[in-house]
């Protein structure tokens, strides 16, 4: 039977998906556990998320949150670090620490029979390291050494500078891993007391899934973090750095970060946003998809495959419970730096004004948001972080079915509305880590002010 | 204990030649195409290098039924897509829900069969730009990101296809012709030199159909000869290159067994024991002990010609590679004398069980179950060694792990590289010739 290639065959109706069932307990310690059966292949996930990120990190000592997770590894009663290293190969576990801007995660991944191994020593790290100084101090050094390193890696170092432009002073204002000066301002006391303060059961939430039943799933969870007794002193919990409103941006529209002789010039455009609890984050995911947010999308399309000025550009928010960043990412030629700057600020223009979403964008962003949205859901990792992610943002069992058709109600009129109110090209500050000589000029043309040279720390 | 560990499947070749393999799997309601051309880096010639990469970038332009972009209509249906380029083959896939099948079937054969018409050079040149931005975001842009280039041409004289990497020449890549594209699609893309795997929410029957329908009508070519070279390093060559780069790292490289070859298996297994995780014998003296270095990685890049085994490490600050080198060059010694302890076995193997399952978590994408599948069908000319795969790690002996690691990490034979901060030479080991990679 010949095909017919007059045109690709259309999709037929999307396949049903029954999304996982998520039961809820919690232990008499307070701690919040949740339990996803996900059979299939015999593995098991524990994903284990304390409130405290990068945003609880006190003023001067950034990099405190991210230390104090790294020491968890470090050695716990009898296990030293090597010993915690080596248990962890036995078990042919996974590990894995993620400090986020709210909370701090931690992911392990084992055979289902070696589940109830894993979250014990999970659990004798997490809630009795040993925090001893001779490896406070290996770890120190090794950051910092790290801190040296990035200096050279240009996303590292627009990240870095970047969110100082932001952010300002505000507690979302650092990379997890802190600077320089602070690192060597902590000490293990504080890292001690850190951990006091924040590893308790009350602001924790664990997530179980696996090839297993709930209740076999919560006995492990129980077997392994009912002795937990962390105590829950609110006095010394850090404050919430999402309650805290940032201040307005005061270090202009444009800034470099000096690379002399760099290849290409990496790129960050953008400012503050949105909050994740925003009732527009169904129109905010759309709208982006439209602008940056994918491959055939209006600036990758124009930098990348019209005018072949980078390798790909992605535009994204950075949700957090408090207020978060909408930016644009890129590395580009160095000779095209400022009109790929020029080029993303009218595209951000022209979705909120002149061109606005087609119908023909929508129903391609749209599909593109929703039909895939169940390959999301095949491994215990994908959904150990996905209900994890409910519980970051407070949002209910139901967040999963409801997702698909919220986004599809999104209208073109929400896009241009919430393009208009979550946008300002007028407000985006422009950073550049690259040659400052070859791309000066240029730059002061834009507009955008005088430009501000950044040190090359940030 | 062991697990039965499996990876079922059926497999069929069209009458043009080729290769479809089936996996079945229900959870979740996609389907994951993953097509193979058995054509890399390794296939190019010297002054044209980095064609086969491009080559990929071209597929996503357009064909001669669907004259637009490949990722309109599958981003539309819901689908997540990509495609790479490595020194042996050239893999494409789609992850798509079960009712986009057909589209992705549909794409994927209109550009196995019908690419050139769609072809413009004004396409060919937008996409060589882009290579050449990825190239400098990459590599030149990047600390220590020439190193790869400059131990692949110290390791494969120039005329091996292992001498450039798979990014390609600046020079080369701005000398290309159009007219090259034409040769090198009838040459590698077609049925006889592709394999297709499917996986996921589709069973055998219903998969051959579709191949079939599809791709049946695809004319048959010739399948390439086998590209066949070899290397041998005869004496210890030390080179230095200076970067943009604050700490010195050195690398040591050793040409190593082929992928599946007898040795590859326990390079792997001598690569984790000396090198990954805190518990591995030179992370514990460099970085943990000595505290010499910041890190230390160790890896078998196992390849289709020959491999090479990969160690770094990087130096602590005011820290010499002459001392890191002389304590990794005794554990090696030790390593190849004694071989391991019973622990270290049981601790890899361990981990090859547990990495093994993990491998049977996702049906797509870059290392789900359909580009391993291609991945023994293309390499090995038979899907069927998943078990075979794993088998090879159960077998491997203290004995067999030592011998392993004396044969191959002579000191006499590999490639000393020591990347320096910009005008600092004299932090390279004495003797390294100066290089230069662009």
């Amino acid at each position: 039977m010949a095909v017919d290639r007059s045109r690709p065959p259309s999709p037929g109706p999307d396949p049903q998906f029954h999304f996982p069932q998520i039961a809820r307990h919690t232990l008499r310690n307070g701690l919040k556990v949740r339990t996803v059966e996900h059979p299939g292949v015999p593995v098991v996930t524990a994903a284990m998320q304390l409130d405290g990120g990068l945003g609880a990190d006190p003023p001067g000592r950034e990099g405190l949150a991210s230390m104090t997770a790294d020491m968890v590894d470090e050695g716990t009663g009898s296990l030293s670090a090597i010993d915690v290293s080596d248990a962890l190969a036995r078990l042919g576990a996974e590990y894995d620490v993620e400090v986020g801007a709210d909370i701090t995660m931690f992911t392990l991944t084992t055979l289902t029979r070696f589940a109830g191994r894993g979250a014990a020593l999970l659990s004798d790290m997490l809630t009795v390291p040993s925090m001893r100084a001779s490896d406070f101090e290996r770890i120190r050094q090794l950051r910092l050494d790290r801190l040296r390193q990035l200096k050279d890696l240009p996303p590292a170092v627009a990240e870095r500078a970047f969110l100082r432009l932001l952010y300002a002073s505000h507690p979302y204002g650092h990379l997890a891993i802190g600077s320089d000066a602070s690192l060597r301002e902590l000490t293990l006391d504080e890292v001690v007391r850190f951990h006091k303060a924040t590893f308790v059961p009350r602001r924790a939430t664990l997530v179980m899934v696996g090839a297993l039943p709930h209740a076999d799933l919560l006995a492990i969870a129980g077997d392994a973090f009912e002795r937990w007794n962390g105590e829950d002193s609110t006095s010394d919990a850090p404050p919430a750095a999402a309650d805290v409103a940032p201040s307005a941006a005061s270090g202009g529209r444009l800034a470099l970060v000096p690379r002399e002789g760099a290849a290409q010039s990496e790129l960050r455009i953008g400012h503050l946003s949105a909050r994740r609890d925003t009732p527009d984050y169904a129109p905010l995911l759309v709208m982006n998809a439209i602008l940056g947010g994918q491959f055939i999308s209006r600036i990758n399309l124009k930098l990348r495959e019209e005018k072949a000025f980078t390798y790909g550009v992605r535009t994204g928010f950075d949700w957090r419970r408090g207020l978060g960043p909408f930016s644009v990412q890129t590395s580009v030629h160095t000779a095209a730096t400022a009109e790929s700057i020029a080029d993303t600020l009218q595209e951000i223009s022209a979705l909120r004004g002149d061109r606005p979403a087609t119908p023909q964008e929508m129903s391609l962003a749209q599909a593109s948001l929703t039909r895939g949205y169940p390959r999301n859901f095949e491994t215990t990792q994908q959904v150990a972080r996905s209900v994890s992610q409910l519980a970051l943002f407070d949002l209910p069992d139901s967040y999963f079915a409801e997702f698909v058709p919220k986004v599809n109600a999104v209208t073109v009129g929400e896009v241009t509305r919430v393009a208009r109110t979550y946008l300002d090209p007028s407000r985006a500050i422009a950073l550049v880590v690259g040659d400052r000589k070859a791309t000066e000029e240029s730059l002061d043309a834009l507009g955008l002010g005088e430009l501000h040279v950044l040190p090359p720390t940030g | 204990m062991s697990t039965a560990i499996e990876l079922p499947h059926a497999k069929r070749t069209l009458a043009n030649g080729l290769d479809v393999v089936v996996h079945e799997d229900r959870r979740v309601p996609i389907v994951a195409v993953n097509l193979w051309y058995h054509v890399g880096s390794k296939n190019e010639r010297t002054g044209r290098t980095g064609f086969a990469h491009l080559f990929e970038h071209l597929m996503f332009e357009g064909s001669e039924h669907h004259n637009g972009s490949f990722f309109k209509p599958l981003q539309e249906a819901g689908a997540l897509l990509n495609g790479s380029t490595n020194a042996d083959r050239t893999n494409y896939w789609e992850v798509v829900p079960t009712s986009a099948l057909e589209l992705a079937l549909w794409m994927e054969s209109d550009r196995m069969g019908y690419l050139l018409p769609a072809l413009t050079r004004e396409r060919f040149e937008t996409q060589r730009d882009v290579v050449l931005n990825e190239r400098r975001q990459n590599y030149e842009n990047r600390p220590y990101g020439m190193a790869l280039m400059a131990l692949s041409e110290a390791l494969f004289p120039p005329h091996h296809p292992y001498h450039w990497l798979t990014i390609g020449a600046v020079d080369d890549l701005r000398a290309m012709e159009f007219e090259d594209v034409r040769a090198f699609f009838r040459t590698y893309y077609h049925p006889a030199n592709a394999s297709l795997a499917l996986a996921g929410d589709i069973d055998a029957g219903e998969a051959f159909a579709l191949a079939d329908k599809y791709f049946g009508e695809i004319p048959s070519g010739d399948k390439p000869r086998p590209v066949e070279a070899d290397a041998s390093v005869p004496r210890e060559v030390r080179i230095v290159l200076e970067d943009r780069v604050e700490l010195p790292r050195v690398y040591m490289a050793w040409h190593s067994p082929a992928m599946f070859a007898d040795g590859d298996a326990e390079a792997d297994l001598f690569a984790d024991l000396l090198a990954n995780g805190k518990t591995s014998r030179l992370y514990r003296t460099l970085v943990y002990d000595k505290r010499i270095a910041v890190d230390v990685s160790a890896y078998q890049h196992s390849r289709e010609l020959s491999s090479f085994f990969l160690l770094a490490a990087t130096a602590a600050p005011g820290q010499s590679l002459t001392d890191i080198t002389a304590l990794v060059d005794e554990r090696i010694q030790h390593l190849a004398d004694e071989g391991p302890v019973d622990e270290e076995m049981e601790r890899g193997l361990a981990q090859a069980e547990a990495h093994f399952m993990y491998r049977l978590q996702t049906v797509g994408g870059f290392g789900g179950k359909s580009d391993q599948l291609n991945a023994y069908n293309v390499l090995r000319g038979n899907p069927d060694f998943f078990a075979g795969d794993l088998e090879r790690y159960r077998s491997a002996t203290r004995e067999s792990v030592r011998d392993a690691a004396r044969t191959y990490l002579a000191f006499d034979r590999r490639v000393l590289l020591s990347i320096v901060p910009r005008g600092q030479a004299a932090l390279a080991l004495p003797g390294s010739e100066p290089v230069t990679v662009s």
